[in-house]
């Protein structure tokens, strides 16, 4: 088990700077996603750590050694490819064995580490088959398999489950948590999935144009995002711009009270507020315990989306438009048209940074 | 309608292979007018033995064959890895380049090359030949081991280095295997360009050395006997044998799964 850390790590390509001045420490048996739009960097991050990109600048360690001028194959990695990458002309042992061979290790041992990879990818006595025999979601845990029995000082997954379908890859998910959680190697996956990287991460990092925005628990970025690229590209957020006045934000004409600090006084603020976490009519769940202030702004109903276990509401107070999430637990949606009162407590009013 | 189809099929198959079929039985017939009755002979072939004159231009055409074929599949791989995996500038121009030379008629490709190997000193003569078959070859070596290239995922190679592989270990346990078909395909192709060729051949020839579609060539110009049918039957049947080869190794589409 071995930390890796990034240091000021820099890349562009001719004139187009695909990341900038990046310093992140992926800790000792963590699994932290990379999630940013494509195009945000995290691929490119992510073939530094492996060794594929060289960067213009900076420095990348595993554990104590500095590996940036250390070619991939000296580096000891495992790495998962988005379309797996087996050797179609192998049999799953030999796709698995295949570092062991580059290590030195074969014949009777390398047989038994073989077999102990395919058993922990649930795929035991699949040795003598070819890839192309078996399924999607077979052929990934091959890939995975041949990826740690290496025993790699950093797993690297590059939108390892993208390729399969919606029931199939939540199957994996919680087979690559064990795997990961059983073998303890420090993780980095890249993901442009925000569910996937909620579930499966003990730490986000969230990339836009090159930048690493935020970073932290899941539910620490998604309940504090800090920006509105954030709050955004994590889950759904309705934004209030007002101005600050006697330490709440003045919007139209409701005071909007938060917890977090405020920028100085007669100054623009933009406040986030997550769709679930507003009740309308205050009737529904979420109320603010007794002693609290709560925020409330009068809207009206302008359509509702039906999917049967929620609700979404789209509605509008004055210039602005809102998103509600609720349950369907009365099982009758307000109509359109209907005036209600939005109400959220102030730990829910998120300021952001821009 | 079906049955037009069939009638259809089976007329351009007659017509493609009953002038062979021809070309091959009288090669047996004992008539050296080609005349009728049939009469079954292995005269033309006999008489073929003793002809040194065809046997040498057969062997000179064999040899230069596998030659051509060897240096052409070694270089046309290279320039195939080189513009299928490599990016440089002048790339996609290199690629568009290679297409003229398979287009360009082989008379005035001919004419050019025996001007060039005038003026520089190579002159004629089989290694002339050999320089020509080569060149020939090349684009269509990297054109069919690049589409082999281009059908076999990059990050194979990355998954092996990934691995502990350096780029050349890499290549001879990855690429190279999942190439082979494209490669032995190619070989083969070349080897069949160069056995048929016979416009450079005849430009780039001298007298008392040469190939054996030159060589049939003057022969007939001299006066046509059956064996020419015999040393043709010969020729087609290699043939035949290379094109089928070429068939079983490069199958349409490649592998069937080149993840």
């Amino acid at each position: 088990m071995t930390a890796v850390d990034v240091t000021a790590v820099a890349k562009s390509y001719g004139t187009t700077t695909v990341l900038s001045d990046i310093t992140q420490t992926f800790g000792e048996g963590t699994f932290t996603s990379l999630l940013g739009p494509s195009g945000s960097g995290k691929t490119t991050l992510l073939r530094i750590v492996a060794g594929f990109v060289k960067p213009d600048a900076g420095v990348v360690r595993i554990g104590e050694r500095d590996v940036t001028d250390v070619p991939v194959w000296s580096r000891n990695i495992g790495m998962v490819f988005q379309s797996y990458a087996l050797f179609p002309h192998m049999s799953v042992a030999q796709n698995v064995g295949f570092g062991l061979g580059r290590r030195g290790i074969r014949g009777a041992k390398a047989k038994a580490e073989v077999e102990r990879a395919l058993e922990m990818v649930r795929l035991p006595g699949y040795g003598d088959r070819y890839p192309r025999q078996l399924s999607g979601g077979q052929q990934q845990r091959v890939a995975l398999a041949r990826a740690i029995v290496i025993r790699p000082d950093v797993l690297l997954l590059d939108e390892p489950l993208s390729a399969l379908d919606r029931r199939l890859r939540q199957e994996m998910q919680v087979e690559l948590l064990r795997i990961q959680r059983e073998s303890g190697l420090t993780t980095i996956f890249v993901t442009h999935d925000q569910e996937e990287a909620l579930t499966l991460s003990d730490s986000v990092a969230i990339l836009d144009r090159g930048r690493i925005v935020q970073v932290g628990r899941p539910a620490e970025v998604y309940e504090r995002p800090k920006t509105r690229f954030a709050a955004e590209f994590l889950g759904d957020a309705n934004f209030l711009t007002g101005t600050v006045r006697g330490g709440a934000v003045e919007i139209a004409d409701s005071m909007i009270a938060t917890e977090g600090p405020l920028p100085v006084e007669g100054s623009q603020a933009t406040i986030a507020v997550r769709p679930e976490k507003i009740a309308i009519d205050g009737a529904e769940a979420m109320p603010a315990a007794p002693d609290e202030p709560t925020n409330r702004l009068r809207a009206k109903v302008l359509s509702v989306i039906y999917s049967g276990t929620s609700l979404t509401y789209l509605l509008r107070s004055g210039e602005l438009s809102l998103k509600v999430f609720a349950q369907n637990s009365l099982g009758r949606p307000l109509d359109s048209g209907t005036d209600v009162v939005l109400s959220w407590a102030p730990r829910h009013s998120v300021v952001l940074a821009d | 309608m079906l049955r037009i189809a069939r009638l259809y099929i089976a007329l351009v198959l007659v017509f493609l292979y009953l002038p062979i079929v021809v070309m091959a039985a009288m090669g047996f017939n004992a008539s050296p007018l080609y005349a009728l009755p049939f009469e079954f002979s292995t005269r033309w072939y006999q008489d073929l033995a003793g002809n040194d004159r065809l046997i040498e231009a057969g062997w000179n055409s064999i040899w230069l064959a596998v030659l051509t074929s060897v240096l052409a599949t070694v270089f046309g791989t290279l320039a195939a890895l080189a513009l299928w995996r490599r990016s440089f500038r002048g790339r996609n121009l290199l690629r568009i380049l290679l297409l003229p030379p398979i287009a360009i008629p082989w008379l005035i490709t001919g004419t050019a090359m025996l001007v060039f190997f005038f003026w520089t000193g190579i002159g004629r003569g089989l290694h002339a030949m050999l320089i020509g078959h080569v060149a020939l070859a090349i684009p269509y070596v990297v054109l069919v081991v690049g589409t082999g290239l281009q059908t076999m995922r990059a990050d194979l190679e990355e998954a092996a280095m990934s691995l502990g592989s350096t780029p050349v270990h890499a290549f001879f346990r990855v690429t190279l295997p999942l190439l082979l078909p494209s490669i032995v395909g190619a070989a083969l192709f070349a080897f069949a360009v160069s056995l048929d060729q016979f416009v450079i051949s005849y430009f780039l020839s001298v007298p008392g050395m040469t190939t054996l579609p030159v060589e049939i060539y003057s022969a007939i110009r001299k006066g046509f006997t059956p064996e020419i049918n015999a040393i043709s039957t010969i020729l087609l049947v290699a043939s035949m044998i290379i094109i089928l080869g070429f068939a079983r190794f490069a199958r349409p589409g490649g592998l069937g799964d080149s993840r």
